[in-house]
């Protein structure tokens, strides 16, 4: 009985002759084992995904959502009246570019330089210490960063009243805020970010580089014509997940920089959502607001790939 | 150009061009600026966090250590609340790093087998959550209807395990050749025996690799705290460093009724103590971040 039942398994009609409830009688070691993950994601992650639907209506906590009246798009009509939201998507979508422009080359930049280092302790040492600040979270990231800008203490406020000039409070004037942001941003990821490509550099052939060597190229050129085009793949896949994140700003990140001073220029989507929803219980509204940024990003997600598998092979599906 | 293809014999060993040099030092450069520009503001934290209160107060560089006085570690070693939320982090990453480990190898086991039936539609159910999520406000009334604010377990539960760490285990134990599960069974062993005995030997590489990454997120994690705790005896370490840097004024913390102002000194003590645990135990553990980093970077 049992070697007949291992060879249906192998077969490839299996499904047809076990049937639904077959399959899970059969196979019910396994199916048991899923059990406790997917309860994990049907609860914490499709959970609230059901409680989108207060996008919809005008949520009374009391009532809940089966309780609480249906209003159709109103919120999201609302959403592109309000002046507040409008500069805080206006602010997102800057902070997002200028981390795209910054730190996303960044760590690419970095792999070819670290690739070129031939002295190997230095090397690893460099890399060790990139890492380090990927491990520490944003409330300490931002301690340090603040008090490494402090007016009277940080080394580059002191550099510039040497030259003569006046002291910056760089993290409370709103015309160096969002470039706090984007610097700390490069600091916390650029090490981390740079293993992805060194992982893959160090996948290249190396008789590639010894033709091209053969050929007369110099190192600029062979960085140019071998280290480089084996990045574009996983360069590729890299920008379509970050294309995702246009909108999905790091509220672990602004929140802990932002002060009231700042507001006009660092205020993102997460922050805001947090005030006026936790803060001040607009529970729709605020839900309408994340529900439109999710809607956004799973689309420029899908975009970016339909787009990297047109011109290329390297998407993520 | 041309004059470089030239001297061909003499390749292996030929002179350093100007080109060569141009590289080299942009290279050592951007490298040397970077890990100048990562290590400048800890060397300031440890500073401060180890100088007399008139030191700080002075304008000027504050780099290296010139006068020492501790105080500002006697201020936050007599601090309950702060020893409290450590021992609350630390009870929180175990129990939080253990629980994800198995629920995640539970469920990657499985999902690897590819004769499953519906495995396909099981993995499309995990990525999705990966891509679109239902956002802060409608989690934070489903812990709320769940009971579960003010409750330990908030910790661990919502974030249990993470698609991200599921898939790498799952390609994990994918990678591995199928001949062993078959001899095993040959042997007359049951699945259950085929994980335990077989494959659960095979993958401390990723467990370490997974076990590291929540542990590093429990340690670092404080939003589910502001979001969901207001209990002073559930705090956990970062929520705790935050109020302190935040001078002990924010809305939270109003039951401290006594207002504690924090100098600079032991605010950069709180920094440093939290850090300790991470720097100490990092060089000996990255290569195990690393690697499954780059098991990462093979898609899922």
């Amino acid at each position: 009985m049992k070697t007949e039942k291992k060879k249906g398994a192998a077969a490839p009609s299996r499904k047809s002759h076990r049937g639904f409830l077959g399959n899970l009688v059969y196979y019910k070691e396994y199916y048991l084992m899923l059990i406790p993950g997917l309860l994990f994601f049907l609860v914490f992650c499709y959970g609230p995904m059901y409680g989108l639907a207060i996008a919809f209506q005008d949520y009374y906590p009391l009532k809940g959502i089966g309780g609480s009246a249906w209003v159709g798009f109103k919120h999201f009509k609302k959403l592109f009246s309000d002046p507040f939201f409008v500069s805080v998507l206006k602010n997102t979508l800057i902070i997002s570019f200028y981390k795209i422009l910054v730190c996303f080359p960044a760590p690419i930049l970095l792999c070819l330089a670290l690739n070129e280092i031939r002295h190997l302790r230095f090397k690893k040492l460099a890399q060790s210490v990139s890492y380090l600040p990927h491990f520490i979270s944003w409330v300490v990231v931002s301690g340090i960063i603040i008090e490494f800008l402090s007016p009277s203490r940080g080394p580059i406020n002191i550099l510039l009243q040497e030259l003569g000039l006046e002291p910056i409070f760089f993290v409370a004037e709103p015309r160096y805020f969002r470039g706090v942001l984007v610097i700390s941003d490069l600091w916390k990821s650029i090490g981390w970010g740079s293993i992805v490509y060194l992982a893959a550099v160090t996948g290249v052939d190396p008789t590639l580089y010894e033709a091209a060597e053969m050929d007369g190229a110099g190192r600029v050129k062979k960085i140019l014509h071998v280290t480089l085009p084996a990045l574009v793949p996983i360069i590729t896949v890299m920008f379509i997940m970050e294309s995702g994140k246009v909108l999905n700003d790091s509220f672990e990140q602004v929140y802990n920089f932002l002060t009231p001073s700042t507001y006009q220029v660092g205020d993102v989507i997460s922050t805001f959502v947090y005030r006026m929803g936790i803060q001040k219980m607009q529970y729709s509204f605020t839900t309408a607001v994340d529900l439109f940024k999710n809607i956004v990003s799973f689309i420029l997600v899908m975009a970016t790939n339909y787009m990297a598998r047109k011109t290329n092979d390297y998407a993520l599906w | 150009m041309k004059k470089e293809k030239q001297p061909a014999a003499v390749r292996r060993k030929r002179k350093r061009s100007a080109e060569d040099w141009i590289v080299d030092i942009l290279a050592y450069g951007i490298v040397l600026l970077l890990v100048v520009s990562i290590l400048l503001p800890f060397m300031q934290v440890i500073t401060i966090s180890m100088s007399p209160a008139s030191v700080v107060n002075k304008t000027g560089f504050h780099l290296i250590p010139t006068e020492f006085d501790f105080s500002g570690y006697r201020q936050i070693a007599t601090d309950d609340n702060f020893w409290h939320s450590y021992l609350v982090t630390v009870l929180r990453a175990a129990a939080g790093t253990a629980s994800g480990v198995l629920v995640t190898l539970l469920t990657a086991y499985p999902l690897a087998k590819t004769n499953l039936p519906y495995r396909k539609g099981i993995m499309m159910f995990v990525v999705f959550t990966m891509y679109f999520s239902g956002g802060m406000i409608p989690k934070y009334l489903l812990i709320k209807n769940l009971h579960l604010t003010n409750n330990f377990l908030v910790y661990i539960l919502p974030c249990l395990i993470t698609g991200f760490a599921l898939i790498i285990t799952r390609n994990f134990f994918m990678s591995l050749p199928p001949a062993l599960e078959e001899s095993a069974k040959i042997d007359g062993a049951t699945n259950i025996q085929v994980l335990l005995k077989v494959y659960l030997p095979l993958s401390t590489p990723v467990m370490a690799t997974i076990s590291l990454w929540y542990c590093v997120h429990h340690w670092n994690a404080w939003m589910d705290n502001m979001l969901y705790v207001t209990k002073n005896s559930l705090y956990v370490l970062q929520y705790v460093i935050q109020t302190i840097l935040a001078n002990g004024q924010t809305a939270d913390m109003e039951m401290m009724s006594d207002v504690i102002v924090h100098t600079e000194t032991m605010k950069m003590a709180a920094l440093v103590l939290s850090l300790i645990p991470i720097v100490c135990t990092y060089p000996f553990l990255q290569k195990y971040f690393v690697k499954g980093m780059m098991v990462g970077s093979v898609k899922g």
